[in-house]
């Protein structure tokens, strides 16, 4: 039906796209492991990104590939403020009212976007957008090859930091063992700002790889954000690695399922694999058993 | 008010929403001591250790250590102060190595002499030493309580706190663990030892406090409560 070379770019392709999912569900799994809620404000935050990135870019021509070097500070710094300022102390020490907190955050940052930069869709214009290296039997679009590339060294960069800085160690105490951690001098209520920070600053550098080939408005986070929580109960809530692969299989098989199924009914595929592996694994494919 | 004790706790109250478990403790440690603080099940042994490390807010009451008044801080900066709580049922960190475990009781307090400290505490600990790079949810239960303990060592804690230590453990360990326990205080840190296992904490405490109740119903030196057997009979059901 397709021959090897199509298949064999859908699936590279898929990759491609499927590392910046990667990315966004990696925020909110590493809140979800840590704080145990999940971050309603994930999509809003990832729209206000877009738009920081599209501004930087408009304004300041700040390419958007090194606005992320400024973005992923300022939004670590945003998000460890929102956690430690606000969502902490208002639902006091409750994790249900953490959850609704996030919520009412996000509503508060869409409304704001919507109400400063209506509902206009916009798209910046980069000399590398449509560029793309030539593999022989197909194309790979050079910002797809970079979001690539930039999504495995945030993954590295983070699994260093989890695995040998005390920060990262207190981290993954706090997820596992929140009163043995307390005990042992780690301050939690630090530790989760700094993990809703670290959140935050994966959807910055994530809105900083979509804007050259995406568009901005003021909802345009929560689209990506129903993909990255469907991967991240597929690869098992709080699971790192689960994030990663399965952000790459939900590219690969959007990619594979357009192929088939035609460009508009691509998603049906994620969302079919998705029942299908809870099925078989309720706890998803990296999840503990519970 | 300063005193010479290392711990002065003055009529403290504490509890969950409407229930009161402690209602007017009054508690001193000394520097050097090995108290003692006995009870049954659910007379509030661990509300007063949660209490004192920050865990349960103080209701009413002073909590003074090292001269300091506590009963306000957070947990981290009591740790930081060098008041160590190793808690009930270990709460060591499953999914990581004992080495890592031991490099968090350092998270916040002598963390420059980590390195020093680890080796210290694996000596003390040979089982620990042979298995540093498992993850600490696979180790037997006295394995768990070594950890827990030496986890709280790394801090090296002014007082230590010790919650039921015993728990679980077979005759055997239990006399290891008591033994070590003498020996750490032996090298000059206080222990605030909280027990159910009445004979052999009485042994080798210097004081004894009996709780009951939500209040001490007696304390005294450790000697005089173990000759007592009316008193363990009532309180302490023997
Ligand atoms: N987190 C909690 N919430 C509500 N009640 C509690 C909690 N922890 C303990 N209690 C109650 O407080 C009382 C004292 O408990 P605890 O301090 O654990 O006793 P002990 O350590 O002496 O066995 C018990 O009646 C127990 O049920
Ligand atoms: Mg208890």
């Amino acid at each position: 039906m397709f021959t090897p070379a199509i298949l064999i770019a859908a699936i590279f392709n898929g990759l491609l796209t499927g590392a910046v999912y990667a990315l966004v569900a990696l925020g909110l799994t590493l809140v979800y492991g840590v704080l145990h809620i999940i971050n309603f404000a994930h999509g809003a935050l990832l729209s206000a990104a877009l738009f920081a990135a599209f501004f930087a870019f408009h304004q300041f021509g700040l390419d958007p590939y090194l606005a992320a070097f400024l973005l992923a500070p300022a939004f670590f710094a945003c998000g460890y403020a929102f956690q430690r300022f606000v969502i902490g102390p208002a639902s006091h020490g409750d994790d249900r009212n953490m959850l609704l907190v996030t919520l009412g955050i996000a509503i508060v940052i869409e409304n704001a976007l919507l109400y400063a930069f209506h509902a206009d869709t916009r798209t910046i214009d980069v000399p590398y957008a449509f560029q793309s290296i030539d593999l022989g039997f197909t194309f790979l679009a050079v910002p797809r090859l970079v979001g690539f590339g930039a999504v495995f060294v945030v993954a590295l960069l983070l699994w260093l930091i989890m695995a040998w800085t005390d920060t990262g160690k207190a981290i993954r105490a706090v997820a596992k063992e929140r009163l043995g951690a307390e005990l042992a001098g780690i301050d939690v209520a630090h530790i989760y700002a700094v993990t809703f920070g670290l959140g935050t600053a994966c959807v910055a550098i994530a809105a900083c790889l979509l804007i050259p080939t995406y568009y901005v408005n003021p909802s345009v986070g929560n689209a990506f954000v129903l993909i990255a929580f469907t991967i991240v109960v597929l690869g098992g809530m709080g699971s790192v690695p689960g994030a990663l692969i399965g952000g790459l299989v939900t590219g690969v098989v959007e990619s594979l399922s357009g192929l088939f199924l035609g460009d508009s009914l691509g998603q049906i595929g994620i969302f079919l694999i998705f029942i299908l592996v809870l099925l078989v694994r309720p706890n998803g494919l990296f999840g503990a058993k519970a | 008010m300063s005193t010479s004790a290392l711990l002065d706790i003055r009529g403290l109250r504490a509890g969950y929403g409407e229930t009161e478990v402690l209602q007017g403790i009054d508690l001193t440690v000394s520097p050097g001591e090995i108290v003692a603080v006995l009870g049954s099940n659910g007379v509030g042994k661990s509300t007063l250790n949660r209490a004192m490390s920050g865990i349960v807010r103080a209701r009413a009451g002073t909590i003074q250590f090292d001269g300091d008044a506590v009963e306000n801080e957070k947990p981290s900066a009591i740790v930081a102060r060098g008041l160590i709580h190793v808690p009930e049922g270990r709460r060591i960190f499953p999914n990581m190595t004992v080495s890592e475990n031991l490099d968090l009781g350092s998270y916040r307090r002598a963390t420059a002499r980590r390195a020093a400290n680890r080796d210290r505490i694996f000596s003390t600990f040979p089982r620990l030493f042979e298995r540093r790079s498992q993850r600490a949810g696979t180790l037997s239960g006295g394995e768990q309580q070594m950890l827990a303990i030496g986890r709280g060592l790394m801090a090296e804690p002014k007082l230590i706190i010790l919650d039921e230590p015993s728990l679980g453990l077979s005759p055997l360990l239990v006399e290891e663990l008591f033994a070590l326990i003498a020996r750490i205080n032996g090298e000059g840190m206080a222990v605030l030892l909280v027990e159910q296992n009445v004979v052999q904490s009485l042994e080798i405490a210097n004081r004894a406090y009996i709780l009951a109740d939500g209040k001490f119903v007696m304390s005294g030196a450790a000697a005089d409560i173990a000759a007592d057997p009316a008193l363990k009979r009532a309180y302490l059901g023997m």
